[in-house]
C-alpha cells in the first residue's frame, strides 16, 4: 500500500488546523464581543463553506489561483508561488473551506462564559489582550479542542475542493480521499478499502479521544 | 437613566430598589464597564466620563474594586492566584498574603473556587477586589446568597477594611438590616431614577417610600401593651429584637406566628405570612 496519500492528508490537516487556530482566535473573539456594523455579512461569509457545494468553492478558487487571473498572477509574480495544483494552494483552500469549523465553536465557547469574568479582569486593571489569553481562553479549552479537531477531521474528509484545485499529483496534491476515488475508478477495490479503513479508524480514534477529554473537563466544571 | 448623587470620601452609599431599577447598570457605569448615554462622572476631581467632551476613562484606569453578584472568581486559578492576578508587575506581593490572612483564607489559598463554600468564595472576591487598593469599592448584592451569620461576619470585615484602606463604597443591597448597619447614605432607585435619597433613617423611618422591596421577616416571641403601644419581641434574622408598633396590630401579632413587615411601617402594609 502506498502510504503517501495518507501522509499528505494528515500533513494538510495539521497545517490547516494550526493556521486556522491562529486566525480563528481573534476572529472568534471579535465576533463574540466586537461592536461593529455588518456583523451579519461577516458571519454569512464565514459560514458559506457549511452550505455551499465544495465544487463551487473549488471552482472559484481555481479561477482565483489561476495565473491567467490577477490574484494568481499577482501571487506568482510577487511570491513566486503557483497556487493551482500545488500543496500551498491546497492549504489556502482548506483554510477557507474549514474556517467555520474553527471559528464557530470557539465563538460559542467564549460567549458561554459569564460576562463578569471579563469585567472582573478589566476592573483588576488587565487589558483586553491579557484578559483573553489568561482568563477567557483557559476557560474555554473544551471549545478550542473541539474546534481544532472538527477542523482537522473536516480537512481530512475534504474531497471536492481538493479535486478542483489540487488535482491528482502523487506526493503533492493526491490526498487519501482522492486516492480512494482513483482506486475505485480503476476497480481496485482492495486498495480503496485499505485507504478507507485507515481513514475511518484514525478519524474515529481522534474523535473518541476528544470527546472523552471534553466529557471529563465538563464533569469537573459541573461538579463545581 | 437619570441619576445624580455625590458620595463623600470614605462614606458608604447603599443603592436599593426593585429589580430592573438599574442598580447594577449604575455600578457598571461607575466602574466604566458600561458608558452612560449622557452625563458626567467625576471622582476625586478627576473626570471619569463626560458625554460633552466624549471623555471616558477605561475601567482599567479607574481603579475601582468590583465585587460581582456571582463573585466572578476565575475558575482555573487557585484562591491565591485569583488575588495575585490583580497585581501589576511592579506591585508589592505582600498585599496578597496580608489579604489572605485578614480574610481567613490562608489555609485555603491553594484551592480552586469550586472547592469553596459560598461564604469563602465571597471572601475571595472581596479580597481580590482590594488587592489594587482601590479608592472606590463597588459591591453588587455581595452577601445576598449567604446565611445571616456569614453575612454579619462579612459586613464586619468590610467595615474593618474600609477603616484600614479608607476607600469609599457603593453597595447594592435589598437587605434593610444590612443597609442600616453599613450605609451612611441611601439612594432608592426605580425605573432608572432616584426615588428617594438621604440617610437610612431619613429614607426609611421618617418618611414614606412607595417601594415594596423592603421587607423584614420574623417570628413573634412575645407581645405586650405599654403606654398605648405594642412592644413586640421578635426573632428577626436569628436575633431577638424589640419592635414598637401601633396598638391595632395586636390581633395580628400573636406569639409563635410569623410576620412580614413592609416599610414604611404603616398599618395597611403589615401582613401575616401564615395567618392559620
Amino acid at each position: 500500500m502506498d502510504w503517501q496519500p495518507l501522509w499528505l492528508t494528515f500533513r494538510l490537516a495539521t497545517i490547516t488546523s494550526l493556521i486556522l487556530l491562529v486566525f480563528a482566535l481573534p476572529l472568534a473573539y471579535w465576533l463574540a464581543f466586537g461592536k461593529f456594523r455588518g456583523r451579519g455579512i461577516v458571519e454569512a461569509i464565514i459560514g458559506m463553506p457549511l452550505v455551499l457545494p465544495p465544487s463551487v468553492i473549488g471552482f472559484y478558487l481555481l479561477l482565483a489561483f489561476s495565473p491567467s487571473y490577477w490574484f494568481g498572477d499577482f501571487i506568482e509574480r510577487v511570491l513566486g508561488l503557483r497556487l493551482v495544483f500545488s500543496f500551498p494552494g491546497l492549504v489556502i483552500a482548506s483554510v477557507l473551506y474549514s474556517l467555520p469549523f474553527m471559528v464557530y465553536p470557539i465563538r460559542a465557547g467564549l460567549q458561554s462564559l459569564p460576562a463578569s469574568l471579563r469585567e472582573a479582569s478589566y476592573t483588576l486593571g488587565k487589558s483586553e489582550r491579557e484578559t483573553f489569553f489568561r482568563i477567557l481562553l483557559p476557560n474555554c479549552k473544551p471549545a478550542v479542542l473541539t474546534a481544532f479537531v472538527l477542523t482537522f477531521a473536516h480537512t481530512v474528509g475534504e474531497f471536492g475542493v481538493v479535486l478542483m484545485i489540487g488535482g491528482n499529483i502523487p506526493g503533492v496534491t493526491k490526498v487519501a480521499s482522492v486516492a480512494i476515488y482513483n482506486e475505485v475508478e480503476a476497480l481496485n477495490y482492495p486498495a480503496a478499502n485499505q485507504y478507507a479503513l485507515v481513514l475511518f479508524a484514525i478519524t474515529f480514534v481522534i474523535l473518541l479521544i476528544v470527546y472523552s477529554i471534553n466529557n471529563n473537563l465538563l464533569r469537573v466544571r459541573q461538579s463545581s | 437613566m437619570e441619576i445624580a448623587f455625590t458620595l463623600k470620601q470614605g462614606n458608604i452609599l447603599a443603592v436599593t430598589g426593585p429589580s430592573g431599577a438599574g442598580k447594577t447598570t449604575l455600578l457598571k457605569q461607575i466602574a466604566g464597564l458600561i458608558n452612560p448615554q449622557f452625563g458626567k462622572i467625576t471622582f476625586d476631581g478627576q473626570v471619569w466620563f463626560d458625554d460633552a467632551t466624549k471623555k471616558s476613562f477605561s475601567p482599567q484606569l479607574r481603579n475601582t474594586g468590583f465585587v460581582f453578584q456571582d463573585y466572578a472568581l476565575f475558575p482555573h486559578f487557585t484562591v491565591e492566584e485569583n488575588l495575585s492576578f490583580a497585581l501589576a508587575k511592579e506591585d508589592d506581593k505582600s498585599i496578597v498574603t496580608e489579604l489572605l490572612e485578614a480574610t481567613g483564607l490562608t489555609q485555603l489559598s491553594g484551592r480552586k473556587p469550586f472547592q469553596l463554600s459560598g461564604g469563602q468564595q465571597q471572601r475571595v472576591a472581596l479580597a481580590r477586589a482590594l488587592v489594587r487598593k482601590p479608592r472606590l469599592l463597588l459591591l453588587d448584592e455581595p452577601f445576598a446568597a449567604l446565611d445571616y451569620a456569614m453575612r454579619y461576619s462579612l459586613q464586619a470585615l468590610l467595615l474593618k477594611f474600609r477603616q484600614q484602606f479608607g476607600f469609599s463604597i457603593v453597595i447594592v443591597t435589598h437587605d434593610v438590616g444590612e443597609l442600616f448597619r453599613l450605609a451612611d447614605q441611601v439612594v432608592v432607585m426605580d425605573h432608572g431614577k432616584i426615588e428617594k435619597a438621604g440617610t437610612p433613617v431619613e429614607v426609611f423611618v421618617k418618611e414614606d417610600v412607595s417601594s415594596q422591596d423592603f421587607i423584614i421577616h420574623g417570628e413573634v416571641l412575645t407581645c405586650t401593651q405599654q403606654n398605648n403601644q405594642l412592644h413586640v419581641s421578635a426573632l428577626i434574622e436569628n436575633k431577638i429584637r424589640t419592635l414598637t408598633l401601633p396598638l391595632h396590630f395586636e390581633t395580628e401579632l400573636i406569639p409563635g406566628k410569623n410576620f412580614t413587615l413592609h416599610y414604611p411601617l404603616d398599618s395597611a402594609q403589615i401582613r401575616l405570612i401564615n395567618p392559620s
